[in-house]
């Protein structure tokens, strides 16, 4: 992929993520912080359909974006084709590992499983 | 460490100090080093005798002709137009026939050769990194009709046309701005400011027809993506040319900013 | 030997933010802030993961979590997410050349326009609208 698009996708996933994290903090301040943090609380939360869709979007583009500014990183520090791939594949599997995990909890949490 | 006294010959002096105003002692470090070689960096200080409008470099000169003619430097025109004396000095990278010792507010000064360089000697650094990177950027005016035919017209270019060029044009590859940006002091691959800032020299250019050729150069693992917009460069630069300002208004291109 | 003979300034270098005015305290506030919210998230998703094991894994994550300790880092984490993200706009704004001035002859003593009083001010605006939020959101953390 051109570094071009690369980087198209890392300040989208940047905007897309300021709106939906704002939404996320503003839904712990509809009440007193302690309360929001509730089990029964929380689970409802995951039980609301459009609220759980709204965290696993902002899971999509907080993994992309964070782990695609720590290629920026790594790939500035050090160079060499072999390096270079494995920052790059290194990089796509920590954010399919997170997104994958984070997932598993919103979908468990959400199906009530737990 | 060697520390070499100037011979102040009293008569000499006075006769300075009549001409050309107060006269001031600083002490001269200069890196010394010879990689290839194998020697490690050291430092030599020098008691040199300044005036207010003493430069770096008349220091430095001052230095080979009377301390040590071995200190290896790098000069030429002594008025920032050929980019050759290029330093760090006090920790910053600046030329130095253009940095006055007495704007330096301080008696020590301490002069090294230019950070994301390879040191030749002491002072002298290798700029092939830097022009290759140059060249790479395609720096001339492409066109399909350049040749001179009869029928050639002159090529007509407005004011405003020239402005949007211009200031990127004054470079006088120094290599400044590569010493400053952060990325350039890892990033062995990257570009740097100076070929990116060049790139957009002839972009912006309405006679050039290279824009395409010269993005699809610029698009890459470690090209203008590696600009983090750090300002650095154009801190540093000399002569005004704003390699940042450069840098971003190219990268408008690549983000559709820019037609 | 490499890097000795090529006299790159290397990581320190590049970490160095004292050397070039405000705007490379900005890159460098930028690094950090992103690697910083990086590891929270990570973190964060780990904590909430406790959820799937029932009330007492969840209860029991709240203890180890919801300590002084605990709202200082989230502090932390809510005035690096406050930089982050009003720099990044004005990064990526000035990335697709908003705001970095416009070329023109260069006149003496060179002052370049695109490290202009509006990037100046926009990161000082992030940096105090970061200080307001972690006040205000220390004020709710510690106030519960």
């Amino acid at each position: 992929m051109r570094e071009s698009i690369i980087m198209k996708i890392h300040y989208g996933t940047a905007l897309g993520a300021v709106v939906l994290v704002a939404v996320h903090i503003l839904m712990r301040m509809t009440q007193n912080f302690g309360q929001s943090l509730q089990y029964q609380n929380v689970i409802a939360n995951y039980h609301f359909l459009p609220y759980a869709l709204m965290l696993e979007a902002v899971l999509i583009l907080l993994s992309v974006h964070g782990f695609n500014g720590l290629r920026v990183i790594l790939l500035e520090l050090k160079q060499g084709s072999g390096y270079e791939k494995m920052v790059n594949y290194g990089s796509l599997a920590a954010m399919a590992i997170l997104i994958a995990y984070g997932s598993r909890t919103i979908l468990m949490a959400g199906m009530g499983v737990s | 460490m060697a520390v070499v006294t100037a011979p102040t010959s009293s008569e000499e002096l006075i006769t300075i100090e009549k001409t050309s105003g107060e006269l001031n002692t600083i002490t001269l470090r200069i890196a010394r080093s010879n990689p290839a070689e194998g020697h490690e960096t050291t430092y030599s200080e020098f008691k040199v005798p300044v005036k207010k409008w003493t430069t770096v470099l008349e220091a430095i000169l001052y230095v080979k002709q009377n301390l040590d003619h071995a200190v290896a430097v790098r000069y030429s025109c002594r008025q920032a137009s050929c980019g050759s004396c290029g330093m760090k000095i006090n920790g910053k990278p600046s030329l130095a026939c253009y940095t006055k010792v007495s704007e330096l507010h301080s008696n020590i000064i301490t002069v090294e050769p230019m950070n994301n360089f390879p040191i030749i000697r002491d002072l002298a650094v290798d700029f092939k990194q830097l022009i290759s990177n140059h060249k790479k950027m395609k720096p001339f005016i492409i066109r399909e009709d350049s040749e001179v035919t009869p029928e050639s017209k002159e090529f007509i270019q407005t004011p405003k046309d020239v402005e949007k060029y211009l200031q990127f044009s004054y470079c006088i590859k120094c290599g400044l701005c590569n010493a400053a940006c952060p990325t350039m002091a890892t990033d062995t691959s990257f570009i740097g400011p100076q070929g990116l800032a060049q790139a957009y020299r002839y972009v912006a250019d309405n006679r050039d027809k290279g824009k395409e050729d010269r993005l699809k150069i610029v698009d890459d693992a470690h090209g203008i993506w590696r600009c983090h917009f750090a300002g650095s460069c154009s801190q540093v630069c000399p002569k005004g040319v704003d390699p940042a300002m450069a840098i971003q208004l190219l990268r408008g291109y690549l983000l559709g900013f820019t037609k | 030997m490499t890097e000795r003979l090529s006299n790159r300034e290397g990581i320190k270098g590049m970490a160095n933010p004292t050397r070039y005015g405000i705007e490379r305290v900005a890159y460098w506030l930028q690094r950090l802030t992103g690697l910083g919210l990086l590891a929270y998230l990570i973190g964060h998703i780990f904590e909430t993961s406790t959820i799937v094991h029932g009330k007492v894994a969840w209860d029991k994550m709240l203890e180890f979590t919801q300590t002084p300790q605990g709202h200082i880092i989230l502090t932390l984490v809510i005035g690096m997410c406050v930089f982050h993200t009003a720099n990044g706009i004005r990064v990526m704004l000035g990335h697709g050349g908003i705001g970095v001035g416009k070329p023109g002859q260069p006149e003496y003593p060179y002052k370049a326009a695109s490290l202009n009083y509006k990037q100046r001010l926009c990161i000082w605006v992030s940096i105090g609208l970061a200080a307001l939020a972690m006040m205000y959101g220390a004020s709710i953390l510690f106030g519960d």
